[in-house]
């Protein structure tokens, strides 16, 4: 065993590794003795939260997880389901908060890079990226750097792999100013039949190392993302990765080259706690050993340690287990593409991972009781401060000026000056781009096959009700699919939150996954892939600690069979403007009572399960034969938020009735009730006919055409009126 | 007509270019690596694609142009082959100095992916000749460096000899080249495109590959393609 230890291990090492007494204590039992250097970093990354979900484990164990077409669940690298055809949807998506706070543009690019990696590495080529963005108060100073960099970074990053950003959601709250959160989603599609799993088989097969070179940056970044922010947060700079997507991009095709021959057996990428994770989990997966031998990983770096290559986060690497006879066939593919290819070491019956380096063995650590004796923690939980009820309201501006404050505000405002600087288009497949439609609608090249493609959460719901937001988040990336015309498969969750030895913050994220749990069993739509944050919170001087607003964001994923049949924003003229689904007016919660009254008061819109499927069945067959020419869902700003977007999205105008409702204008126009679409049908008589039938609640709102939008009121508002209000936000906080 | 798209490490709208000439040639383009020094024999069309060739670490382009492929496609092109570049591709072509003048970073210095409009500024050229003199069309752009610049004396030559290609314009023709509306990355004389004196070297930042198929929202870029495969079938 190596006696070089630059500091002696003990408790206090431990600690500042990030383990407790008791998880050190662990390490001792397991070792029967005080482990190296090495080994300490091993166990503390594995065991970190970021690795071992120790907190939220047992609670993500309850989410639904199986359906008739989910081929792989949470387990692997990506969740996969059945598209058609003999071909599978492989998808997931991922945080990469704490290194975009540190260093924006950097944190997001190597988010999008790990993401990618984690659904090529099965098989798949990627062919759409999403994302979903929070950011703090627009008012706050850092919050322009910080959106500048996220977004050039998802960018920078995205564009040069040549993988169409097709989708995404961003928000603004100053429960994020010191702690911004950067969720990115990557869709892939593979055949059936040719999908790569991690587990790594057979005894004495060579384990291949392959991208770019191993250097020192992201030392201990999974223990980074474990913990709490403190005002040293920029201090920790050098723990954030630097992406190369021009690598990866060469990686993605050398990999699926690769993959096209029989030579692999398993195969995964370097993310979190990099040859680390990958080495242990692709053998404890397997139950063989693993022995490496650092000397033969390349190194960008001269002098680095076994614990430095070990627990470096560079980027753009894989690991990977090939057939003994094939390492010269992969070598070629790798030379070919000029990425470093190096066998560093091979598959053993011995159940340790072993580390060798000049010489020496630096670990040697049984890797069973790594898996299996990772902490659990049923930590303490607490009843969130419930949100206070709302004031009785006075309205004090009335219908048109409050759309107009709706449309330019900052959850509101078009997004086009953001994803007008990712390319949607590279792929020649994208069917409906950013703004178009619900769900971003993307083609399987050289099929029929369509896929919409979502994310969606609504924090400030999950805040007052983190079990309503949890299954609101689900049912709205339902909803949003559904509003397509496609079926809704499966999610992919990036549970976002603070830090869970907060007991109302664990107790938020409890709610949160009964919610989400709930809505998944009610709509079929399970959870084949997820990632979990916490310790999202930040510390201010005065020692106090803020946490983000629970975010359990949803990647949703759907399957038309035949794409042409997708529906989007844009109405033609001469429709009748339909409302689906019961409107109670409930503005609890609302953009409307935030922008209009400046209050976050009341409980969220209710949400009934059975009513949104009931809906959603409803629209999507009457997408599917034709009889809805254009769709939205009603979200965030209620129905004349959902109106006007159509307005902006196409060329027709929409003139509005006014509705015989009994209730208060604002309640009916900009109240968030759930499971409601607007659609555009050229016969709104016999389409109420048949939502009678279906007992879905229908009524007319207008009809499209003209110039503008009409309101009831008999006022219209330009459509270049409109677009300039809806456009003003990104460029008047970026462009200064 | 047979085509050969060159792929360069770091390229990623060769796909899209396939697509988009397959639709209307019938027959798939060969793939022709950066590594290789010959094209393949009896190739009527040469295109290099979009993408991030070599990452675009150095210039845009500028690594490209000395690939071992290129010594070939110098030769095609001195013996009137004809080549069409688009994006990375027409930065490829200008570090090559097959075509005058570079491309530098968007004046907004942002990437911008969104749909211009193009207008045709002669159709009598195997690019152009399904448009008509003075048509406008819609395309995708996608790129960070797109700003076209070249010296006033090459500018005059361009426009004295009628080399520009098409032009950033409005929906009814207009140009601005002042208005950020209208030249989004603020290229001189708002060029988008520009040819060879031979005309048979044409290089343009828009995609028109990526706008074929209605179902993508549409055939705007379709006649490029359809033009390109009737001049050079014969």
């Amino acid at each position: 065993m190596s006696a070089k230890s630059p500091r002696p291990v003990d408790a206090a090492l431990a600690r500042e590794f990030g383990l407790t007494a008791e998880e050190y204590g662990n390490v001792l039992s397991i070792m029967g003795r005080t482990p190296t250097f090495t080994e300490l970093g091993i166990f503390s990354v594995m065991w970190s939260e970021h690795c071992s979900y120790k907190s939220s484990r047992a609670f993500l164990k309850t989410l639904p997880t199986t359906a008739p077409w989910v081929i792989h669940g949470p387990g692997e690298n990506a969740g996969v389901v059945d598209i058609g055809h003999g071909l599978a949807a492989i998808f997931k998506m991922e945080s990469h908060n704490h290194p975009s706070f540190i260093e924006p543009y950097q944190g997001a690019a190597t988010g999008v890079g790990g993401i990618l990696r984690d659904v090529f590495t099965m098989g798949a080529r990627p062919i759409a990226n999403l994302n979903a963005l929070r950011f703090g108060a627009p008012g706050n100073p850092q919050t322009r750097r910080i959106v500048d960099g996220v977004v050039r970074g998802v960018g920078g990053y995205g564009n040069c792999v040549g993988v169409p950003t097709v989708g995404g959601e961003i928000n603004f709250h100053p429960a994020y100013d010191g702690n911004p959160l950067v969720n990115a989603m990557t869709v892939g599609v593979a055949r059936q039949d040719r999908i790569f799993l991690s587990a790594a088989a057979g005894v004495g097969n060579p384990v291949i190392y392959v991208g770019s070179k191993t250097g020192r940056d992201g030392i201990h970044g999974a223990t980074m993302s474990s913990s709490e922010f403190d005002e040293d947060a920029l201090a920790k700079r050098p723990t954030v990765q630097v992406g190369d997507p021009f690598v990866e991009k060469l990686l993605i095709e050398a990999c699926l080259e690769l993959m096209a021959t029989d030579a692999i057996v398993a195969i995964q990428d370097m993310g979190a706690a990099g040859l680390t994770s990958s080495s242990v989990e692709m053998a404890g997966k397997g139950g063989v050993g693993i022995d490496l031998d650092l000397d033969n990983v390349p190194q960008r770096e001269r002098g680095m340690t076994a614990y430095e290559m070990m627990l470096s986060e560079s980027q753009e690497r894989m690991l990977i287990v090939l057939r003994p006879d094939r390492t010269e066939q992969a070598r070629a593919i790798f030379d070919k593409w000029e990425l470093d290819f190096a066998v560093i070491g091979h598959l053993t019956d011995t159940g340790n991972i072993v580390i060798r380096h000049k010489g020496e063995v630096e670990a040697d650590i049984p890797l069973a009781p790594l898996a299996d004796q990772a902490p659990v923690y049923h930590r303490p939980t607490a009843p969130a401060l419930r949100p206070q009820p709302m004031e009785p309201i006075i309205d004090p501006v009335g219908v048109e000026q409050a759309l107009i404050r709706l449309i330019g505000c900052p959850d509101l405002a078009s997004r086009a000056w953001v994803y007008n600087q990712y390319d949607s288009t590279v792929g020649g497949q994208t069917v409906r781009r950013p703004g178009a439609a619900d769900a971003a609608i993307v083609k399987v090249e050289d099929t029929e096959i369509g896929l919409a493609l979502t994310t969606d959460c609504t924090p400030r719901y999950c805040r007052a009700n983190a079990k309503l937001g949890g299954a609101q988040a689900v049912a709205e990336a339902w909803r949003n699919i559904t509003a397509t015309g496609a079926r809704p498969l499966a999610v992919t969750d990036n549970l976002n939150f603070g830090s869970p030895e907060k007991p109302e913050v664990m107790g938020q994220f409890v709610d949160a996954i009964a919610g989400m749990g709930e809505a998944c069993r009610a709509l079929d739509f399970p959870v084949v892939s997820g990632n979990v944050s916490l310790y999202n919170e930040t510390r201010a001087p005065d020692g106090t600690s803020q946490s983000i607003l629970p975010t359990p964001a949803i990647g949703g994923l759907g399957v038309l069979e035949d794409v042409r049949t997708a529906v989007g924003l844009e109405m033609p003229d001469g429709c009748d403007v339909m409302l689906l689904g019961e409107t109670k007016g409930q503005l609890g919660q609302s953009i409307w009572l935030r922008e209009i009254l400046g209050a976050q008061d009341g409980e969220p819109p209710e949400l009934d399960l059975a009513a949104e499927r009931r809906n959603g069945d409803f629209v999507r067959g009457l997408i599917q034969n034709g009889t809805i020419i254009a769709c939205h869902d009603v979200a965030d700003g209620g129905v004349l938020v959902a109106v006007t977007e159509m307005v902006m999205a196409g060329q027709a105008g929409c003139v509005l009735d006014a509705p015989q409702s009994g209730m208060r204008p604002e309640a009916f126009w900009f109240g968030e009730d759930q499971s409601r679409y607007v659609i555009a049908v050229r016969d709104g008589q016999a389409l109420a006919t048949l939502a009678a039938q279906a007992g879905v609640p229908c009524r007319r709102l207008g009809r499209s055409g003209g110039q503008g939008l009409t309101l009831p009121s008999g006022s219209t508002i330009s459509k270049a009126r409109l677009l300039a209000v809806h456009s003003e936000f990104f460029p008047r906080l970026m462009d200064r | 007509m047979k085509a050969a798209i060159v792929v360069f490490p770091g390229t990623n709208r060769e796909r899209d270019m396939a697509i988009a000439l397959r639709g209307v040639a019938g027959q798939a383009p060969t793939m022709v690596w950066h590594r290789e020094t010959a094209l393949p024999a009896g190739t009527d069309l040469v295109v290099l694609p979009g993408g991030f060739s070599y990452g675009d670490y150095l210039r845009c382009g500028a690594m490209a142009a000395h690939a071992p492929i290129m010594a070939a496609i110098r030769e095609f092109a001195q013996k009137g082959g004809h080549i069409l570049g688009v994006c990375n591709g027409f930065q490829i072509l200008t570090e090559a100095q097959l075509l005058p003048g570079a491309l530098l970073r968007n004046a907004a210095l942002r990437f911008l992916s969104q749909d211009c409009f193009l207008r045709v500024e002669r159709n009598d050229t195997p690019f152009t000749r399904h448009w008509a003199k003075g048509d406008v069309f819609r395309t995708p752009m996608a790129h960070g460096d797109g700003n076209y610049i070249a010296s006033a004396d090459t500018i005059r030559m361009l426009e004295d000899t009628n080399r520009v290609a098409f032009r950033y314009v409005a929906e009814d023709g207009r140009v601005d080249a002042g208005d950020p509306q209208l030249n989004p990355n603020g290229s001189m004389n708002a060029i988008a495109g520009v040819f060879s004196e031979n005309l048979r070297i044409c290089g343009m930042m828009p995609h028109p590959e990526d706008l074929v198929d209605p179902l993508m929202g549409g055939e705007d870029g379709k006649p490029l393609f359809t033009g390109l495969v009737e001049a050079l079938v014969g």
